[in-house]
């Protein structure tokens, strides 16, 4: 037996202070709110203590937002801009590993993840949206796009940093000032971009961070100085917020809930197949708001299919996130854990068949194993909620025609996957899906070049790209 | 320690004589196998090569990876006395640590068989030779198998013969096919290993073809390269090849050995490797017996990690011997 020795990575980069303040106008500052606790979800351990930003809290950042719109940012040349963001960029990448470490703990997800995934595409994003601050006229949204002002944004647990980045880079790019809401559960490393902000000068108000759970997020929503709210989300919640600023002149984009399906036709190649189901489900324990989390197989090929995903699940490692042969970590909280449980639940009681890999879980925090469920049909709940966790449904079809509408058959629309060694074939499948982001003979891959967004309940607006500048501008024929 | 199991496959497994019946029949499965994705197998390869193996698991790896060397000199400029200390290291790797392990085998041109023969005698060090018009395989079959029939006299416990590259890429896969049953018939109780080149083959699903081929006309093991050609082993092909090795024992029930070689020069490589063997493959695969690595530089770097990991410095490479 080859058993691989524990292979910590070591915490010692991190210094996780005892308590946080608010970050507005450039500096730490004390909330007016009822501090909260920010625990790790792999050991329940209590990291720190966060300040509540109140009502008066985020007015004082709005108004910093401002003031730094109006008297700095929105002067300041496209070229100057990119300087801050190239700058910032950079110092990401020379605090990486810190970085890493610190999401790992405070989220739970794997380092390999944090290491290899969130953090380089953070400092990516930033590279990418500091080489268009200054090319604004070319970005097709009139020669002379204006910025809209202030940004209320607000992100998710699932990928705090990258959340973060996916908000900030193209807001700041196109010359808009922020105020961001971490999720509650996940504040830390939005703390320490605060920091990074500071050590790269960045203009003081140009991005403030507010930390507070559901009411903090609905005094930013509500606050009248905010020009634009973009939100990453439960459907849920998205739904509330645009109920919230109808009527306003609040632009608004929405980043929400997905049902994915992840099609594998007979002719995928299928070893690879398989490793991209893996990817699309159990990446980031399926926090993942595009998830594959609907696997339709072709019936021809779908007990080899199963076959081989059971044999790949068996060597899933599930544990410790800091230790760097760990596949699979903690789910991100109590809360979280109890849906899974309970969606999981319902599927057997509804008939599915559910299965995992033999797993050790560890005693303390909050842990799922890696979930299949077969002869799951359209009618289960598990094949049309969000579960968000580590938990597949399988269904079948035998033909092109009924794979696009099963895949279709959501009320979400945010990815797709295509498995097949038949160009055309993807090609007509993707022409037919209605998914904001569809990838073929692959999964879970993020670029930030590319658009990504929505259809249906999945949300509006897209961020990424050239299209990720759009919610942040205005045409300058609209003014 | 290092025997070869004797229920090394028989040709055409009885499951597959319809695949291998005409030059048509053996194309149409082969080009049935589902194709290999380029981008998502090289993903997967390099994914497995970031695992962190440390402390105790490094040290087992070290180990098993020494045991499935087979230790290779394949030069013109070879001779007699080169032989001899490349057998002498074989079988006491570390002259100053008596339970460093030996390798599995070492590994020569058909001439130096019976001096290796000689010098391995009593140890459980095996002799391979390369046979079949080793490297180019440009030779005429009789020749190639009276090339085998010579090794095999000689002593020669493995065979590595090479495949026709040029038949598998005109798509004559029956006379490639033929030609390993051919050769296996003339090693006789001799183990064959099957040399595909697949730097020349250039595509994995070539490399998934080869390697059922292969197995389906007996091969005891499939081997990367002649060492000759770049790129020689890679880990996508190696994977690629052990996804074969485990699909054909899950259709047939026999196992096949994968053999890399070429290419690999440093312990952190070869670790890659046992990782991808144990989660690919699975664990009945870490053994000589059916992982080998055709090497001739890496030996000394995993002694080199090995004195490192019992007295906790590098020593250098003037304390590990040249061969």
């Amino acid at each position: 037996m080859f058993d691989y020795a524990p292979a910590p990575e070591s915490r010692s980069i991190v210094d996780i202070k005892a308590s946080y303040g608010l970050f507005i106008g450039g500096e730490f500052v004390d909330g007016t709110g009822t501090p909260f606790k920010s625990i790790s979800p792999s050991t329940e351990e209590v990291l720190a203590e966060v300040a509540e930003a109140s009502a008066a809290d985020v007015d004082l950042a709005v108004k910093a937002a401002r003031r730094a719109y109006t008297r700095v940012w929105s002067k300041m040349s496209g070229a100057e801009r990119s300087k801050y963001l190239y700058r910032i960029a950079r110092i990401i990448q020379e605090r990486s590993r810190e970085f890493a470490v610190l999401e790992s703990i405070d989220n739970g997800k794997p380092i390999k993840e944090t290491r290899d995934v969130d953090v380089p595409l953070v400092a990516a994003h930033f590279f990418y949206y500091a080489g268009w601050a200054d090319k604004l006229g070319y970005a097709g949204f009139g020669p002379d796009p204006q910025p809209l002002g202030v940004a209320g944004q607000v992100i998710p647990w699932n990928f705090p940093l990258l959340m973060l980045a996916w908000k900030i880079a193209p807001a700041l790019a196109c010359g808009n000032t922020v105020v961001l809401k971490p999720a509650e559960q996940t504040p830390l490393t939005a703390l320490l971009f605060a920091e990074v902000c500071q050590q790269a000068d960045l203009p003081p108000g140009v991005v403030n961070i507010i930390t507070g759970a559901g009411d903090t997020g609905r005094a930013l929503v509500a606050h009248p100085g905010v020009d634009k709210i973009a939100f990453t989300g439960s459907t849920d919640i998205g739904r509330s917020i645009a109920k919230e600023i109808a009527g306003t002149d609040k632009r608004l984009t929405l980043e929400l809930g997905g049902k994915a399906a992840n099609i594998v036709f007979d002719d995928a190649p299928l070893d690879q197949a398989v490793e991209g189901i893996v990817n699309g489900i159990f990446f980031n324990q399926g926090h993942v708001c595009c998830a594959g989390s609907r696997l339709l197989v072709q019936e021809s090929v779908a007990e080899e299919v199963l076959a081989k995903l059971k044999r790949r699940m068996k060597t899933l490692r599930v544990g410790d996130p800091l230790d760097k042969n760990t596949d699979i970590g903690a789910i991100n909280s109590a809360e979280q854990l109890a849906k899974i449980r309970e969606l999981s639940d319902i599927g057997e009681a509804e008939g599915a068949e559910r299965w995992s890999p033999p797993c050790d879980l560890p005693q303390h925090g909050f842990w799922f194993p890696p979930t299949i469920f077969t002869g799951v049909s359209q009618a289960h709940r598990i094949a049309r909620e969000e579960i968000f966790g580590p938990v597949l449904s399988v269904l079948t079809f035998r033909t092109p025609k009924e794979a696009v509408e099963k895949a279709n058959n959501t009320p979400f629309g945010l990815s797709a996957g295509i498995w097949s060694d038949k160009g055309s074939r993807i090609l007509w499948v993707a022409s037919q899906l209605r998914a904001g982001v569809v990838w073929s003979n692959t999964f879970n891959r993020f670029d930030p070049a590319s658009p990504f967004g929505g259809y249906k309940e999945s949300g509006y607006g897209r961020e990424g790209g050239r299209h990720g500048l759009e919610p942040y501008l205005r045409n300058g024929a609209q003014r | 320690m290092t025997t070869l199991k004797a229920t090394a496959p028989s040709p055409v497994g009885g499951a597959f004589s319809e695949a291998t019946a005409s030059d048509a029949a053996l194309r149409r499965f082969l080009h049935g196998l589902p194709g290999v994705d380029q981008v998502g197998a090289e993903q997967r390869a390099a994914g497995l090569g970031t695992r962190s193996i440390k402390t105790t698991a490094k040290a087992y790896a070290i180990d098993l990876a020494i045991r499935m060397v087979d230790l290779t000199t394949l030069e013109g400029s070879d001779t007699v006395g080169k032989v001899r200390t490349l057998a002498a290291k074989a079988m006491r790797p570390d002259p100053t640590d008596a339970t460093c392990p030996p390798t599995a085998a070492v590994c020569v041109y058909p001439d130096m068989v019976a001096t290796a023969k000689k010098a391995l005698a009593g140890s459980s060090v095996k002799v391979a030779a390369v046979a079949t018009a080793f490297p180019s395989g440009r030779a005429a079959r009789d020749i190639k198998l009276a090339e085998t029939t010579d090794v095999v006299e000689a002593g020669a416990d493995e065979i590595d013969m090479v495949i026709d590259r040029g038949a598998f890429l005109s798509g004559k896969y029956l006379e490639v096919f033929e030609e390993i049953v051919a050769v296996k018939e003339a090693c006789r109780d001799a183990h064959l290993k099957v040399i595909f080149e697949t730097g020349e083959l250039q595509t994995y699903d070539n490399v998934r073809r080869a390697s059922w081929l292969a197995m389906l006309a007996g091969a005891h093991f499939i081997k990367t390269s002649t060492g000759k050609v770049q790129p020689a082993a890679t880990l996508p092909v190696t994977l690629v090849m052990l996804e074969a090795v485990r699909d054909f024992r899950e259709a047939t029930g026999q196992m096949v050995g994968v053999k890399p070689a070429g290419g690999i020069r440093h312990s952190k490589d070869a670790i890659k490797y046992l990782v991808m063997v144990n989660e690919i493959a699975g664990d009945d695969w870490l053994d000589p017996d059916w992982f080998r690595f055709g090497a001739s530089t890496l030996l000394n770097d995993l002694l080199m990690q090995r004195s490192k990991l019992t007295t906790g410095a590098y020593s250098g490479p003037d304390y590990v011997t040249l061969d």
